[in-house]
């Protein structure tokens, strides 16, 4: 689904992303886990091609995403506050990504029932802006904004930081869930490395923007990174 | 802790990107001080001898003090638009060891300091000397310039209290142009006569010393006032946190029928209304509208009508020059989810063409009235209709791509230039400038007539051409994405 070569990303002469090779098949939820300054977010920026490559390309679904935008229908992200429209109310804000991705008032008001529970009455109908919400609350916003559609490729750059436990365990669910036929691939990254081992099937450690490793989720999985990150 | 707050200011002015990108404009702002100084200081010296010799028979002092009221007036209104309280970013300094008193007379101590405070000096203390030289008893001297110093920092506090309650108030400027106009015309029309008043104040305090202490006793009161004022805002849950607005939802249903750029007409809709930097180019809608009465009426234009033109464009057009010359900044906050999300960049942009046509439409239906100065002026405002739709939209939207300034919406508008950079000034100027040129050059040599119809036929050709060059404007804005972006994201 997503192929990545030779793809590096330098900063006045520092590379901070180098990637010979990766590829992620279709309906796989992939994790990515590294200290700050590992590269996850520059990858994710340069799979949405918010950033320029400086060697390599990214290829979505065999479209090559910085020489064409049909990539955009069927990929949705969400990377942080920046994609939210503070003036507009959480409602709004669904209506509209809604709108772009084809749905109209009334599927997006069915989309969203199942999601009342985390949003805890703080989110929908409270008559707030979104810049006017706390973090947590515009995170839960900014996640749930890009289920809508059913996109075939999720991005989501640390979408357990700064949530409530319950949303947490929720989204967990939501996530396999979506993977569960194999439809929906998903990309997230996270330092909690107990919530990426449990959602996804294969996780790939970041450091200094290169891949040091490569792991199919197993019992053992948890253990080895805790190994790895504890020196 | 004094010094570290000192240090903490320079190194936030010069770590600033702002300043690190514009040394130019630093430099400007730098001659225009120097230049203000030199005013005033020529001012100070010269107002003297100038009043004696024109004025033989009355006192230069008495007659100075006469004219305080405007001075006085115009500071207040000019600090108004140009001083904010040098509010340091407290909220980090909030848990830390520091004693609030320290903070809060550290911020209202530092704006004694500002430029405004120390610009009337040049002027003040050259008076003052040449009256201590001219026979003047040197404490009257003495007496009046720190009369006058006292006066600028009451300014200089009383408009704090000001700028704090017109921000509470939303209604940002109208007040202060209220009071001002008002005081003005109560002075003007002698009704209330305020020069007198306050210059009678000053010739009785230089007469009587100890009566200093009461304009001393005003600069403390005004001093506590911000003090607690800016006490009460010292908490996170207070006003330091930025105040929650009530949400309106709108459908704006009608947006519906203009098809797949509704989403983005009623995005810029909300961004207009809901924000107070657009919102206020919705207001500068009535100024621009007004505009017209400077020139129509007065006859000195009678035969000028290319100034007409340029009325023309500006009123047909505020709304457009005012709100197409920040595209995209408007749309910086969240460009990143525009980027990537399901969107054609064209259908973006079309959305902003719309919106800038259908002002340029409502404005000169609204302008209409006008025809009360003659026929002429009617068709002057529809060719310049025409020509803001065909021609100056396009032009907008093309200098948009190179717009690398991020805007934050929350911030107030009057003489914010957030946002502005040369490339908003090159491209304004021309705006309104090159029509007059289209229109004077076919007036001179043929006719009234034919210059209209070439503001017109040149409207029409980009409006025939829309889509070309909505085509050609929508690669030049994929070719500069990843700048734009980048740019967004940086904090000035």
């Amino acid at each position: 689904m997503i192929k990545s070569t030779e793809l590096s990303k330098k900063y006045g002469g520092v590379t901070v992303l180098n990637i010979e090779s990766l590829e992620i098949p279709k309906g796989q939820s992939f994790g990515l886990v590294g200290n700050n300054g590992a590269g996850k977010t520059t990858y994710f920026n340069l799979l949405l091609d918010l950033i320029k490559p400086t060697t390599g390309s990214v290829i979505n679904n065999d479209i090559q995403v910085n020489k064409s935008e049909d990539w955009k229908p069927f990929t949705a992200s969400f990377i942080d506050e920046s994609f939210l429209i503070g003036y507009l109310t959480p409602e709004e804000y669904f209506y509209f990504i809604g709108e772009l991705r084809g749905m109209n008032k009334a599927d997006i008001n069915s989309f969203l029932i199942p999601f009342q529970d985390i949003f805890n009455d703080e989110i929908l109908g409270k008559k707030k802006y979104l810049r006017d919400l706390s973090k947590g609350n515009q995170k839960k916003a900014g996640i749930v904004g890009a289920l809508i559609g059913n996109p075939e490729v999720i991005i989501l750059d640390e979408p357990f930081a700064n949530l409530d436990p319950t949303t947490q365990i929720k989204l967990k669910k939501i996530l396999k869930e979506l993977t569960k036929n194999s439809k929906t691939t998903i990309l997230i990254s996270s330092h909690d490395l107990g919530h990426v081992t449990e959602v996804c099937e294969r996780i790939v450690v970041l450091d200094k923007g290169n891949i040091v490793k490569d792991l199919k989720t197993s019992e053992e999985t948890l253990e080895e990174l805790e190994t790895y990150f504890s020196v | 802790m004094i010094q570290y707050f000192i240090k903490f200011e320079w190194k936030q002015f010069f770590r600033s990107s702002y300043w690190q990108k514009s040394i130019a404009l630093n430099i400007l702002m730098g001659f225009l001080a120097l230049y203000f100084m030199l005013t005033f200081l020529v001012l100070g010296i010269s107002i003297y001898p100038l009043l004696k010799k024109q004025f033989p028979e009355s006192d230069p002092l008495i007659m100075v003090n006469g004219f305080l009221f405007y001075w006085f007036l115009g500071d207040l209104v000019m600090r108004f638009f140009l001083q904010k309280l040098p509010v340091m970013n407290i909220k980090p300094l909030l848990a830390l060891p520091i004693k609030r008193s320290k903070i809060l007379n550290y911020v209202l101590g530092k704006s004694a300091i500002s430029f405004f405070n120390f610009l009337p000096l040049f002027a003040i203390i050259p008076f003052g000397v040449i009256l201590i030289f001219e026979d003047y008893s040197t404490t009257t001297a003495l007496i009046w310039m720190l009369l006058m110093y006292v006066f600028t920092l009451i300014i200089n506090f009383l408009n704090f209290i000001i700028e704090a309650k017109s921000t509470e108030t939303e209604l940002s400027f109208l007040p202060i142009i209220a009071i001002a106009s008002g005081l003005f015309a109560l002075n003007y029309f002698e009704i209330v006569s305020f020069s007198n008043l306050l210059g009678n104040a000053v010739n009785t305090i230089t007469a009587n010393p100890l009566l200093i202490t009461i304009p001393i006793a005003i600069l403390i009161g005004l001093y506590s006032i911000n003090y607690f004022e800016l006490k009460k805002k010292l908490y996170v849950d207070g006003s330091l946190k930025a105040k929650a607005d009530v949400a309106t939802t709108t459908d704006l249903a009608w947006t519906r029928r203009f098809g797949d750029i509704a989403p983005f007409l009623q995005l810029d809709l909300k961004l207009l209304w809901r924000n107070k930097r657009p919102r206020s180019s919705i207001f500068i809608v009535v100024i621009g509208l007004l505009y017209g009465l400077f020139f129509y009426p007065n006859p000195t234009y009678q035969n000028i009508p290319a100034m007409f033109v340029f009325v023309g464009i500006f009123v047909t057009g505020i709304f457009m020059i005012n709100f197409g010359q920040f595209i995209p900044a408007w749309d910086s906050g969240y460009y990143k989810l525009l980027m990537s999300q399901n969107i054609k960049y064209k259908q973006y942009l079309n959305s902003k063409y719309s919106l800038m046509t259908i002002s340029a439409v409502i404005m000169f239906v609204l302008s209409i009235p006008y025809v009360y100065f003659g026929w002429k002026i009617l068709a002057i405002h529809f060719a310049a209709m025409v020509y803001n739709i065909g021609v100056n939209s396009h032009v907008l939207l093309y200098g948009g791509s190179f717009n690398r300034k991020k805007i934050d919406l929350t911030q107030r508008a009057a003489f914010n230039y957030q946002g502005t950079g040369a490339v908003q000034w090159i491209i304004g100027f021309p705006l309104l400038l090159i029509p007059i040129l289209f229109f004077y050059i076919p007036y001179k040599f043929i006719s009234f007539e034919a210059g209209i119809l070439t503001l017109i036929v040149l409207g029409g050709i980009g409006i025939v051409f829309h889509q070309k060059l909505m085509n050609f404007i929508t690669k030049q804005y994929l070719n500069s994405k990843h700048k734009m972006i980048n740019a967004f994201d940086q904090n000035n």
